[in-house]
């Protein structure tokens, strides 16, 4: 039973409901989240705006308070998955209205690494941000990330480790692209917990990216760079 | 038979262990080592070794332990000789650097569930889907599993950490049937199969046992 407190969804304003979607977010309150995307597409919002507006925006301010020390990792994942659960909803119709693509990329954690959490996020914020991406799991060997950028005629290759003990086969891909004369072809973003820029530019990738927030920044930044130098 | 309070695993998880203050020898160790690296001391009346454990629950923060390790060793003081009972532990060989740069030594390895078991034969397993557990580490699962990850909390995001994980492997460091049982549970709680496998305390009490000889 709804009790007097109780804030009635289709009762907010546009504006109004876009910050409530922000709050509700950053709970992890997914019902609320499939509600008010609901609600604002029956509004008659495009499905890019509900995605940018409401979504991306709300995960923008959890990624900063992350980032900050704010938020924790349970948290995050609360917000992500009530994000998803949005994200589910408008998929269908982005692609129905043909919303702008940046760029595509592959990614996944490198081979000897089951943690995927990071990964995930990253494909969530990067495909909010318009990015088309292939998201290759866990335990990933170089063919198969070859194999998948080349499937896939990917621009980025974004590579994760949680551990410090697999954190170097990223090298062993980096230097295999290398070998077969493909490196150049691609802009390789690095990943995870234990990494840091050092071993991002030791390694030989373009950049490390601390989270999923500066990995969509970084990735819009390296196509905006690579466009002006087809056009150039 | 009770455990005294210095060893309280809840103690040794945020606190630590204070040296006594003798010794010839300072091992500074991870507080989930503390009670087994008494234990090897005292079979191997090694009176001679003082010990000193930092907080365990830095097991959960690797980029804390260098510092902390720093610290420690600056703080030292009246030692012949400090040996680190700390493997890498996520540091991603900053430890390693550390300690040469220190003129420590240090276990070899990249984890306590690997000396316990023997290095080699850890990496060789390769079982990338297994979540490891020690005594310690089963008795303080909720401080180090549980509660950090939100699970008390939010068990709905069990499969989020745990989906890609398949094995619970309780290395055990002594016979505890009570242990064994409560190792099985964390299994049960994080959905995993169970495996005990029992270490004794591996290269640690390799490691250790060397002291006497120096």
């Amino acid at each position: 039973m709804s009790d007097e407190d109780d804030i009635v969804l289709s009762e907010l304003d546009d504006e109004e409901l876009v910050q409530q979607m922000h709050d509700d977010l950053y709970d992890g309150m997914r019902p609320e989240i499939e509600e008010a995307t609901h609600i604002l597409l029956d509004r008659g919002w495009a499905p890019y705006r509900v995605l940018t507006e409401a979504l991306v925006g709300g995960m923008k301010i959890v990624g900063e308070d992350f980032r900050d020390g704010i938020l924790f990792v349970p948290e995050v994942l609360l917000a992500a998955n009530s994000m998803k659960a949005g994200m589910a909803i408008l998929k269908p119709l982005l692609a129905e209205t043909g919303a702008p693509t940046i760029g595509k990329m592959v990614i996944g954690t490198v081979k000897g690494d089951i943690h995927d959490i990071g990964q995930n996020l990253v494909t969530m914020m990067m495909e909010g941000a318009g990015f088309e991406v292939l998201n290759i799991g866990i335990n990933n060997p170089v063919d198969k990330y070859l194999d998948a950028m080349k499937e896939f005629d990917a621009d980025i290759l974004g590579m994760s480790a949680l551990l410090t003990t697999t954190m170097p086969y990223m090298k062993v891909v980096i230097d295999t692209m290398v070998q077969m004369g493909i490196r150049d072809d691609y802009i390789v973003l690095v990943g995870g917990a234990p990494l840091n820029e050092e071993f991002g530019k030791a390694i030989g990738a373009d950049a490390y990216c601390r989270d999923a927030a500066v990995a969509v920044e970084t990735a819009k930044t390296f196509m905006a760079r690579k466009h002006n130098q087809m056009s150039a | 038979m009770t455990t005294p309070p210095h060893l309280d695993d809840d103690r040794l998880t945020e606190k630590g262990l204070a040296p006594k203050g003798a010794g010839r020898i300072l091992v500074i160790g991870c507080g989930a080592l503390a009670r087994e690296i008494l234990a090897i001391l005292d079979r191997n009346g090694l009176s001679h070794v003082d010990l000193r454990c930092l907080p365990a629950i830095l097991h959960n923060h690797p980029d804390r332990i260098v510092p902390a390790v720093r610290t420690a060793v600056a703080e030292a003081d009246g030692y012949d000789r400090i040996f680190l009972a700390y493997a890498d532990c996520g540091t991603g060989g900053l430890l390693e650097a550390a300690a040469a740069e220190l003129g420590v030594e240090m276990l070899a390895g990249p984890h306590c569930y690997a000396f316990y078991e023997g290095t080699p034969d850890f990496l060789a397993r390769d079982e990338i889907d297994a979540f490891y557990l020690t005594d310690f580490l089963a008795r303080q699962f909720d401080a180090f599993v549980w509660k950090p990850l939100g699970l008390d909390r939010h068990p709905e995001l069990r499969e989020a950490y745990f989906g890609n994980y398949r094995t619970l492997v309780y290395e055990a460091q002594t016979d505890d049937p009570a242990l064994t049982e409560r190792a099985r549970d964390c299994a049960r709680r994080l959905g995993l199969a169970f495996e005990r496998r029992f270490t004794g305390y591996g290269e640690l009490a390799t490691a250790l046992e060397t002291l006497d000889r120096q």
